[in-house]
């Protein structure tokens, strides 16, 4: 039983990463309808960026603010520079220009820091264990992508600047006509994205360890978290992300073993996409003809 | 088909022909796996881009191709024309079988859920279970085809590499044929009409759901074929030369080559074989980060592909 | 006597991709007046004012209050005091009623100004009020169409554009709106550029009138000019 719990939480952790990258992709999805493929490696590159800074001596979280405010510019000019020349191709290229960005990121990432894996440090102190349920960092971790997202749910809300966002979003013609600038709005939109993304990356590393590689399998949870939460609703990716986090962890210990679990794992978010194509929260768009 | 256009196809048939017997062997092996590449594209451009359909996940059927290939080879004994067949009636069965329940899913969760499937290949392939058929982490050697007594008998100089090559282009000028005529037609037109309005075409009483499912078959069938050739040509196959990358750059493939387009088949394999090579002599330390540029490029020069950019350009050079 | 117009067009073209559809066409709006743009379907009525807003490229002159603003962005546009309501009215469906009439104020400074602007189209249109919280979406047609006047209104604009505000909806819905934007002119001076293909209550409605036919003005005058003319009374008011 105590094992159970104790995966349950771990599951939970993890659930929260997933959670935030899941989070990350329903904004760009919400503003473009696009899945924006290289996020990971965004989120990934981000974290390296952070562990350059601690290595070169900064405490951690001047480190982490940092690279979230380096991240949040990068998110834009990766959307000026690199999204913009495709805004109006068709769908397929602009996935590929997604799948170029990963490419290169993840290429570039290892070139520049290689491939051995490095420790990432977390910043919670071991005082704030949870007993045998929970280390610290795994509560550390949730806490914070709780935070994220509640900061992200005000600012969308409450904030005019985020009413603009979804304006945009939803009918950039109509936004335009009220004088919202909409390209702005969609770099902000990849600005916060990245921004996700390092703090994701930031607390998954002290996990699974940092290397170019580490959020290609992350990824994959985080697509399958937002479309199992319905991949219009927000809401529905984080508890999607969490729902996936505890399901691989449980699965993973108890059922099947590591070796099997990404694949049953992903079966079963399958499954229950044919039972409710649109996710758990999602809106069943019915077209009339 | 046009009188210039079959003219363009037999020059092009000649050229192949001669090559092997004017560059090295090497390059001839390359050459044979740009026309497995091909084969492959054109199974998920009729998936991807004539039925719209998107598949992540097309690298999944192209390892079972290729596992079945080498089973049959390695396990049974067969010899390694017979296995494809019997590879490409696997897939069939199996994109069919996958594409029954997918046709609940659209765009973005039938990417995912092929995805899903890419993904989780190599896994699968690995499972200790099956281990003694698949070889397991090591996978399975196959031996080198050679050319048939009765042809090198009669003088002509044809190692195995160039055999190979032809055997494979055989191959692929057959499955070329067969997807022309079967796309041009009122197979093509039911896809591209299922693809572009979906709702009047049921109203025009095609079955969607059956035409996509054998969408899924035909074209994982393809891959399949393709997938035994390359694993032929190989002559090795191991978990993970199939992962999830294999499938997303089949999809670059298709891009850059140029979407329900026949001849983008081609270009898309030249592509991904050889932009790939360019790359790593620029840069020997992050070579995919220079694939990626290449990407970028073309996309950004040439947003349908480059099938798409030729037809730009004829249609132009006509009116004036 | 009125002095520069508020809005002035000289030899305005404008298509979509190849398709040529105003041909130069001419207009002067007056400040404080409600001038009407009719014609038949694909007469150039909407493509004009989204000319005006430059949703469509265009060549020409196009002036505001004497200040030139062809070859400006929309946002630009907006910012100088022009609101468009759109042909369908571009309601933000997912987001509440109070949402959208804010999204109209978006690029206004000042709160008093945009509270009090806020309380002042809730007494325009009070059903608004009862449905502030609510999806608009789940508004009615006519709802919808006070939304995005009044959305237009939020932006304390000089002009208002209003493209086919009878579109969908009963004449009693139709005469209940244009008298309230009669009021909005008396009491606000904001004066309107208003396309319709529904002659008759257009012209009771405006001061002025021009009539587009295959991009092109072929008539202008004031509203009675218009109403007793016999080519408009058979053609588009149907007696």
């Amino acid at each position: 039983m105590e094992a159970f719990l104790h995966q349950v939480m771990a599951g939970l952790a993890t659930g929260g990463v997933y959670a935030s990258l899941a989070l990350a992709l329903v904004m760009i999805y919400h503003a473009t309808h696009l899945v924006n493929f290289a996020q990971g490696e965004m989120a990934m590159f981000s974290t390296y960026l952070a562990w350059s800074l601690i290595d070169a001596g900064m405490p951690y979280w001047p480190a982490f603010a940092l690279t979230v405010g380096i991240s949040f510019v990068a998110g834009i000019v990766i959307e000026r520079v690199v999204i913009r020349p495709v805004e109006h191709a068709p769908v397929l290229a602009v996935v590929v220009v997604f799948i170029a960005l990963l490419v290169i990121l993840n290429s570039v990432a290892g070139w520049i820091y290689t491939y051995t894996i490095k420790p990432f440090p977390s910043p919670f102190p071991q005082e704030m264990a949870l007993g045998r349920f929970m280390s610290p960092h795994e509560l550390g971790a949730i806490g914070v992508t709780l935070l994220v997202l509640v900061a992200l749910f005000l600012f969308f809300r409450f904030t005019p600047l985020g009413l603009a966002m979804r304006a945009a979003a939803q009918n950039p013609a109509s936004a335009r006509l009220v004088g919202i600038r909409v390209g702005w709005m969609l770099a902000l939109g990849w600005g916060l994205a990245a921004a996700v993304g390092a703090v994701a990356g930031m607390m998954m590393a002290p996990i699974v360890y940092l290397d170019p590689n580490m959020m290609t399998g992350i990824l994959l949870y985080a697509f399958a978290a937002a479309l199992l939460g319905g991949i219009d609703s927000p809401l529905g990716a984080v508890v999607g992300g969490f729902a996936v986090g505890v399901l691989e962890n449980v699965l993973g210990s108890f059922v099947i073993g590591s070796e099997l679990k990404r694949s049953v794992a992903l079966v079963l978010i399958v499954g229950v996409l044919l039972i409710r194509p649109s996710g758990f929260f999602g809106k069943v768009s019915v077209t009339r003809v | 088909m046009k009188k210039r256009e079959a003219f363009l196809l037999a020059t092009l048939v000649v050229v192949a022909c001669v090559l092997p017997f004017v560059v090295s062997n090497y390059r001839t092996f390359q050459l044979t796996l740009v026309l497995v590449y091909a084969i492959a594209l054109l199974g998920l451009n009729i998936l991807t881009g004539y039925s719209g359909q998107v598949s992540l996940g097309h690298g999944a059927f192209y390892a079972l191709g290729a596992y079945c290939a080498a089973i049959l080879m390695d396990k049974a004994g067969l010899p390694y024309w017979a296995t494809l067949p019997l590879a490409g009636a696997v897939c069939l069965v199996a994109g069919f079988l996958f594409g029954l329940p997918a046709l609940r899913l659209e765009g973005l969760y039938l990417a995912l859920a092929t995805f899903a499937l890419g993904a989780a290949m190599p896994q699968l392939l690995k499972y200790h279970h099956i281990e003694k058929w698949t070889g397991g982490v090591q996978g399975i050697v196959i031996q080198k085809p050679e050319a048939p007594a009765f042809l090198t008998g009669a003088g002509l100089p044809l190692n195995s590499d160039r055999w190979l090559y032809f055997f494979t282009l055989g191959v692929a000028l057959l499955m070329f044929a067969l997807a022309w005529n079967l796309l041009r037609g009122r197979v093509g037109r039911a896809l591209a009409a299922i693809r572009d309005q979906p709702v009047a075409a049921e109203a025009m009483g095609i079955d969607g759901a059956l035409y996509k499912s054998a969408a899924f078959g035909v074209s994982a069938m393809y891959t399949g074929v393709a997938g035994a050739l390359g694993a032929i040509a190989v002559q090795f196959v191991a978990p993970d030369s199939f992962t999830v990358f294999l499938s997303i750059t089949l999809l670059v493939g298709i891009v850059v080559g140029g979407l329900a387009s026949i001849p983008g088949a081609l270009y898309g394999a030249l592509f991904i074989q050889f932009v790939p090579n360019v790359a790593d002599e620029i840069s020997k330390a992050a070579p995919w980060a220079i694939f990626g540029v290449f990407m970028l490029g073309f996309i950004y020069l040439m947003p349908t592909g480059v099938a798409g950019a030729i037809r730009l350009l004829t249609a132009k050079r006509r009116s004036p | 006597m009125p002095g520069a117009p508020i809005l002035e067009a000289k030899n305005l073209r404008a298509g979509y991709g190849r398709t040529q559809v105003l041909h130069g066409v001419d207009f002067a709006i007056e400040k404080g007046s409600i001038t009407a743009l009719l014609g038949a379907n694909g007469a150039g009525k909407t493509t004009t004012l989204r000319a005006v807003c430059a949703m469509v490229k265009a060549q020409g002159e196009i002036r505001l209050d004497g200040a030139r603003i062809d070859g400006r962005g929309t946002e630009d546009i907006v910012r100088l005091g022009v609101a468009h309501v759109p042909e369908g009215r571009g309601t933000f469906l997912d987001l509440t009623t109070e949402e959208n009439l804010r999204l109209g104020a978006y690029v206004r400074r000042g709160r008093d100004a945009i509270e009090r602007d806020l309380e002042r189209v809730f007494a325009y249109f009070p059903r608004l009020r009862e449905r502030r919280e609510q999806q608009a979406g789940t508004l009615s047609g006519g709802e919808q169409q006070m939304l995005a006047v009044s959305r237009a209104l939020m932006l304390a604009p000089k002009l208002m554009l209003l493209d086919e505000p009878s579109f969908g909806l009963a004449p009693l819905v139709v005469r209940e709106l244009f008298a309230i934007l009669r009021e909005i002119r008396d009491r606000e001076g904001v004066s309107m550029l208003l396309v319709e293909q529904n002659a008759a209550m257009a012209l009771e409605l405006a001061d002025r009138a021009y009539l587009i036919e295959t991009g092109r003005v072929v008539l202008e005058g004031s509203a009675r000019e218009l109403q007793s003319n016999d080519g408009v009374r058979r053609s588009y008011l149907g007696y």
